[in-house]
């Protein structure tokens, strides 16, 4: 799924985005602790998260992850958006709580297990 | 600089969670420079950034030092924390001793250590009570 499908599924507004036309998302991981992010190693991947911390970014930069949706309605912070713009990282943010964004995507085809490294 | 390799040093500032990860970060930068194939700079990365995490977290701070080899990356991160009793128990998956402030920083899913097992092809981790700690991150590049 490219990333405008993603922000229509989601109902998203962009936040940044970044060149990310040729990108294609085959998985989804929904987390609020970033270790548990890093247990899941796979492509393409958008991280889902209700945590408004600028540690999300850097765990998305570690571990290639290009699209972070913030649930929620939450906000990120200038901090978060400033870093994220300097390691090209596009992010989203819905409404929609973790539960129902994750079901969204994945009733709209996200469903890929992804490949461990 | 030793022969045939290069050296970096970072400080790991305590308590400041907006610059955390940076060493981490750096030295990502510096393998993907050098033309390291990806799969290992994201396990480079992720295991140390984990450590790092740690000495931010549960250490105040430390310092990170790294060599880079034609065919590995070795990570050093010290500090001069509280360092573990039992080290056993905190290679478990999910044990943890951070309090709620970290865990609503996004942390204390007691699954770094777990992870860095996981993704170094070595760990070692030297720890002493009231001293510090020590973890050794090797991963090998060929
Ligand atoms: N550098 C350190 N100094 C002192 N104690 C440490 C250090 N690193 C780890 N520990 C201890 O080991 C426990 C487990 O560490 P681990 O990294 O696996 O989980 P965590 O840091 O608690 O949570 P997570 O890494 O999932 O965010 C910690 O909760 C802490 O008690
Ligand atoms: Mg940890």
């Amino acid at each position: 799924m490219k990333v405008n499908e993603i922000v229509k599924v989601l109902e998203a507004t962009v936040i940044t985005e970044i060149d990310s036309d040729g990108l294609e998302i085959y998985s989804a991981c929904g987390a609020d602790l970033m270790s548990d992010v890093m247990a899941f190693v796979k492509d393409n991947v958008v991280l889902l998260t209700g945590l408004i911390n600028p540690q999300v970014v850097r765990t998305a930069e570690m571990m290639d992850i290009k699209v972070i949706v913030f649930v929620r309605g939450k906000s990120p912070t200038q901090e978060i958006i400033d870093l994220a713009i300097e390691k090209g990282i596009t992010i989203l943010t819905t409404k929609y709580s973790m539960f129902i964004s994750c079901g969204k995507l994945y009733g709209a085809g996200v469903t890929g297990r992804g490949v461990c490294c | 600089m030793t022969e045939g390799c290069l050296e970096l040093n970072y400080d790991i500032p305590a308590n400041d969670f907006l610059h955390a990860g940076e060493a981490s970060s750096s030295v990502k930068k510096m393998l993907n420079q050098l033309g390291v194939d990806p799969d290992k700079v994201k396990k480079t990365a992720i295991s140390m950034y984990e450590a790092e995490i740690n000495a931010v977290i549960h250490a105040d701070g430390g310092a990170a030092h790294i060599e880079i080899w034609k065919d590995k990356v070795v990570i050093k991160i010290c500090d001069k924390g509280p360092g573990i009793p039992n080290v056993e128990l905190a290679m478990q998956e999910g044990y943890t001793t951070a309090p709620d402030h970290v865990r609503d920083m996004g942390f204390g899913a007691g699954m770094g250590l777990p992870n860095m097992k996981r993704y170094a092809d070595s760990l070692d981790i030297d720890t002493a009570v009231g001293k510090g700690t020590t973890v050794t991150i090797t991963v090998f590049l060929k």
